[in-house]
């Protein structure tokens, strides 16, 4: 269930639910704290996917989670090679994107990006929670002026140290890459959104219907 | 227990898309959230409304009821109950 791929930086971890089968989707994580909130449905609807017959594998990002690469150096662009990378490892034939991670598909899968977000809007959560974490310590900070020093020389932004290319990428960011197979919203799934939640929290529902919607999709 | 029935029309829009909002931001049953009133308290006594949380609050109010919120206007008064918070978002509907 745990596997090895060769990222760029040295060999990565993936969750993975192997068996060789015909259908082998790549997994994009959502990005940064919303990666953490959704950890859980993630692998849920993967184990839903597996149950119905679909490879599944869920690859670390360099500098995301159990990888030892360092965050700050990472870029999208890098990601979206490290994506393409882990997608030939596993012999991926189709990608599903979650949140974010639609801002680093690889260019040749056809996928399913689930609730997509820019990456302004990411950045904009991240900035907000910088600025009343600043606030709360009695130190006064605006997001525009955070957004100038990031692109200059990077930023801490809620736990994450990122780059000034990352943020200078995130800024610009639109779903990309992958020959589109459908953008599944949220309302699909019913219920609100998981990442939205103050605490990780769980919904087998939404995994149901994530994966339902996958194994009938009339063309993957 | 069963809440009490709530009649329609006994709130305004806002009032319910903030109830909403806050149901799916803390992951509330609607009758909890339902049962929110003006001294109901929210920041401060809600643990889990850490930073990221409260940005990620504020970014969905502003999403769903289309408004911006600067952050020089957040404040713990803004925040501290849900009849402050509501006050708030109502006034800058209202083109405040």
């Amino acid at each position: 269930m745990i596997s090895a791929w060769p990222g760029p930086d040295g060999d990565e971890y993936a969750v993975v639910f192997d068996r060789s089968r015909e259908r082998r989707i790549l997994v994009l994580p959502a990005l940064f704290d919303e990666a953490n909130k959704l950890r859980h449905f993630t692998v849920e609807t993967m184990r839903r996917l597996d149950e119905a017959g679909f490879d599944s594998m869920l690859p670390d990002l360099p500098g995301c989670n159990e990888s030892l690469a360092p965050l700050e150096e990472q870029t999208l662009l890098m990601w979206r090679d490290a994506a393409g990378a882990a997608a030939n490892h596993f012999a991926a034939t189709h990608a599903l994107a979650i949140r974010g991670g639609a801002l680093c598909a690889p260019a040749e899968l056809p996928t399913w990006r689930y609730a997509p977000a820019t990456g302004a809007s990411i950045l904009r959560a991240m900035l907000r929670a910088r600025v009343l974490a600043s606030k709360e310590a009695g130190l006064e900070e605006t997001r525009e002026e955070l957004l100038a020093r990031g692109k200059e020389s990077g930023l801490e932004l809620a736990g994450y140290r990122l780059g000034a290319a990352m943020i200078r990428e995130l800024d610009k960011a639109e779903p990309a890459g992958g020959a589109a197979l459908a953008n599944i919203a949220q309302a699909e799934l019913g219920g609100a959104g998981l990442w939205l939640r103050a605490e990780p929290d769980y919904d087998p529902a939404q995994a149901d219907a994530l994966a339902t919607r996958l194994v009938t999709d009339e063309n993957p | 227990m069963p809440s009490e029935p709530v009649a329609v029309g006994e709130y305004s829009e806002t009032d319910l898309a903030l109830r909403q909002v806050l149901q799916d931001v803390l992951g509330l049953s609607s009758d909890r959230t339902a049962n929110f009133t003006a001294e109901t308290g929210l920041f401060g006594y809600l643990p889990e409304l850490d930073s990221m949380a409260v940005a990620g609050l504020l970014t969905e109010i502003e999403d769903r009821l289309d408004i911006v919120i600067e952050d020089d206007e957040v404040d713990g008064e803004m925040l501290e109950t849900y009849g402050s918070l509501l006050g708030f978002v109502t006034a800058k509907r209202d083109g405040g």
